[in-house]
């Protein structure tokens, strides 16, 4: 079957220039780099990786609210990239931010903020515009009466409740959540989860979900990538990614998120990386991670690893099949 | 005797809308070389609880009150000016959440990091620097005989956040206050700096204070856990016994919420409501409003008191006091 969103070998790079008059390029950050990845029907998909890795540059992409410099979106079979995004492009593919406090506009009630995508794609004709605000408020837990209020009257897990409820007013079939719990105390993290997965189960939603939490993405996701300097490093089903990681860096990723098991804690040995992670502006030759990697080897350090299948997942280490 | 023993300590902020309750009646106490988790979420009183400690808030808006807070003997509540001088940054060390705003942006690292040496110590500059120097490699920041003189907007996050513990730790505190130091960082750093805390940890032989709303960080850190609620203390056990065995409500919601302790894909518990209004007086237990046991007598009279319900655990809930909802 057709998947519903697929990326072709993207690549965002952001030029770094200097002086005001006669600008200098510098360099280039290379923000997401030659990422591949297809969506199903129905599927949730997790992205994780660290700060700087690219995962919010891609799905801004994804979104069109950053340009690709090379490479392709297809949505449903339909290269997004190539025209500008129409308003059926934009209906379908819509996006829920971090922070609630900054996506919602503090002058708009929430009645409003929820009318108004309505009104801008003439979905529903101007009569029945409220009893459709009322079911999207309804469909994340928000009581009808609140409605008239405006954002900063509600609690920060309220708020991305609504935010979740303007994305679906378009009836996407997509929605990109960047780091949506990432702000939200752990009993507020649940009930946003607990929404997400309805939402997924009873909409038929395709969900691409992006968090740095390994036990938060493991939860709700079918399958996982995880990125690395702008490149996927491994890809594959969520408990074989999570539970017995290949790569090197899901290794060490996975071994540094803690767990609340006070023996496990104290028994395993934990993979402490060395360093910070590179920036993206020079990234290092060959494979991205082996400045960091213990298992590096000189060829590692000139040749560029491709996405491979190893151990029922996609793999890019030239050394996953010896490190076993 | 403890290292620091505080006895129902009570911090208020009084303000135009009224009289906050951040923190009432906590009191406990931790030994040389120990490691106590605070947990809780945001707003329940973690950091007001420690900032209290050393005095940190300005007065008014707050209003410290209680028995006493004892720290090796002198009480911190009742101490001079001059005494907590003397015990803040010498004995005792704070590692604040954000490393930027709590470093001077135009001072050196060094000039940062020799100040409480040059202050509490008869030091000479050429061997303050030495030891600075020495503290930011035990740190684990490579090529530290450059970076000493840099200034703190040329360091990364994670960085940053051990340019701050060198600080917290170049005077060779007893006690540690540790305010979320790892929140704003990536985890494999963040696995680095709770590795360098345990290291250093062995190495001084201090006790520390971990606040955290992480059960997973504070699992693998601390011996013993204090749960916050609503600036109260509602339950207080080693461990391994908390995560095992959890008794009160909150701590039971509270691992119930985690993704990491359920089946994957399971819904989740959550916690109908929001936490009190803590302008407001309180009937009773702060919890009642959003507990699946609460009932009248919860809603009234007295906070529950914090029981021992077996050596060295203890929780604050009228009903599983009584016997009336099953300890599990």
């Amino acid at each position: 079957m057709l998947p519903i969103l697929e990326l072709r070998d993207l690549r965002t790079h952001f030029p770094m220039e200097r002086g005001l008059l006669f600008r200098q390029r510098t360099g280039t950050v290379k923000a997401v780099d030659g990422v591949s990845l297809s969506l199903a029907r129905g599927e949730v998909l997790g992205l994780v990786g660290e700060s700087g890795c690219g995962k919010s540059t891609l799905a801004r992409t994804i979104m069109g609210l950053a340009p690709a410099t090379s490479g392709s979106v297809w949505l449903e079979g339909v290269n997004i990239t190539a025209t500008p995004a129409t308003g059926e492009a934009r209906r379908a593919l819509q996006m829920v931010f971090q922070d609630p406090y900054a996506s919602l506009n503090p002058r708009l009630s929430v009645g409003d903020a929820l009318a108004e995508p309505l009104r801008v794609h003439r979905l529903r004709p101007a009569a029945e515009i409220t009893a459709r605000v009322a079911e999207l408020a309804a469909l994340v837990g928000i009581p009808a009466r609140s409605l008239d209020k405006y954002p900063h009257e509600f609690s920060g897990g309220q708020r991305q409740r609504i935010a979740i409820a303007r994305a679906l007013a378009l009836e996407p079939r997509i929605i990109v959540a960047d780091e949506p719990v990432s702000a939200l105390d752990v009993s507020i993290q649940a009930q946003i989860l607990n929404l997400l997965a309805k939402l997924v189960r009873e909409l038929g939603l395709s969900l691409v979900f992006i968090a740095h939490d390994l036990s938060v993405v493991k939860h709700l996701s079918d399958r996982v990538a995880v990125m690395y300097l702008g490149r996927i490093v491994e890809l594959g089903s969520a408990a074989d990614v999570i539970e017995r990681p290949q790569h090197p860096y899901t290794r060490a990723l996975v071994s540094a998120a803690p767990r609340p098991d006070p023996d496990g804690e104290r028994a395993r040995q934990r993979i402490v990386l060395a360093g910070d992670p590179p920036s993206p502006l020079n990234p290092p030759p060959g494979c991205p991670f082996h400045p960091r990697c213990a298992y590096a080897l000189d060829t590692c350090k000139t040749t560029v690893p491709a996405l491979a299948p190893h151990a029922g997942r996609d793999v890019s280490c030239l050394r996953a099949a010896e490190i076993g | 005797m403890p290292l620091l023993d505080v006895s129902e300590l009570r911090t208020r902020f009084h303000t135009r809308s009224g009289v906050f309750r951040a923190v009432e009646n906590v009191s406990f106490t931790l030994e040389r070389g120990a490691t106590l988790g605070l947990v809780g979420e945001s707003g329940s009183g973690k950091s007001v609880t420690c900032a209290s400690l050393l005095r940190l808030l300005p007065s008014p808006p707050a209003r410290i009150e209680g028995n006493y807070a004892r720290f090796d003997g002198l009480d911190l509540l009742r101490a001079t000016d001059a005494e907590l001088r003397a015990i803040r940054g010498k004995r005792i060390g704070m590692i604040f959440q954000d490393p930027m705003t709590s470093l001077n942006p135009y001072l050196r690292i060094s000039e940062q990091l020799i100040e409480p040496l040059l202050i509490h110590e008869k030091i000479s500059r050429r061997d303050a620097l030495a030891r600075a120097l020495a503290m930011l490699e035990s740190v684990g920041i490579n090529d530290a005989a450059r970076r000493l003189h840099a200034y703190p907007h040329e360091f990364s996050g994670g960085m940053r956040q051990r340019v701050m513990i060198a600080m917290a730790l170049i005077a060779r505190p007893e006690l540690l206050i540790a305010d979320e130091p790892t929140t704003a960082l990536d985890v494999t750093v963040q696995a680095q700096i709770l590795e360098l805390i345990k290291k250093l940890q062995r190495e001084l032989g201090m006790a520390v204070i971990f606040i955290s709303h992480d059960l997973g960080v504070v699992s693998g850190l601390c011996d013993r856990v204090m749960v916050m609620y609503a600036g109260r203390i509602v339950e207080t056990a080693d461990v391994r016994t908390l995560f095992r065995s959890p008794q009160h409500p909150y701590t039971r919601a509270l691992q119930r919420s985690i993704p990491a302790l359920q089946a994957k894909g399971a819904e989740l518990y959550t916690l109908p409501g929001l936490p009190p209004d803590l302008s407001k007086p309180i009937d009773g237990c702060a919890f009642a409003e959003r507990c699946e046991f609460a009932t009248a007598a919860c809603r009234t009279g007295e906070s529950p008191a914090l029981l021992a319900s077996a050596p060295g655990h203890a929780h604050a809930c009228l009903r599983l006091q009584a016997g009336e909802i099953l300890n599990r």
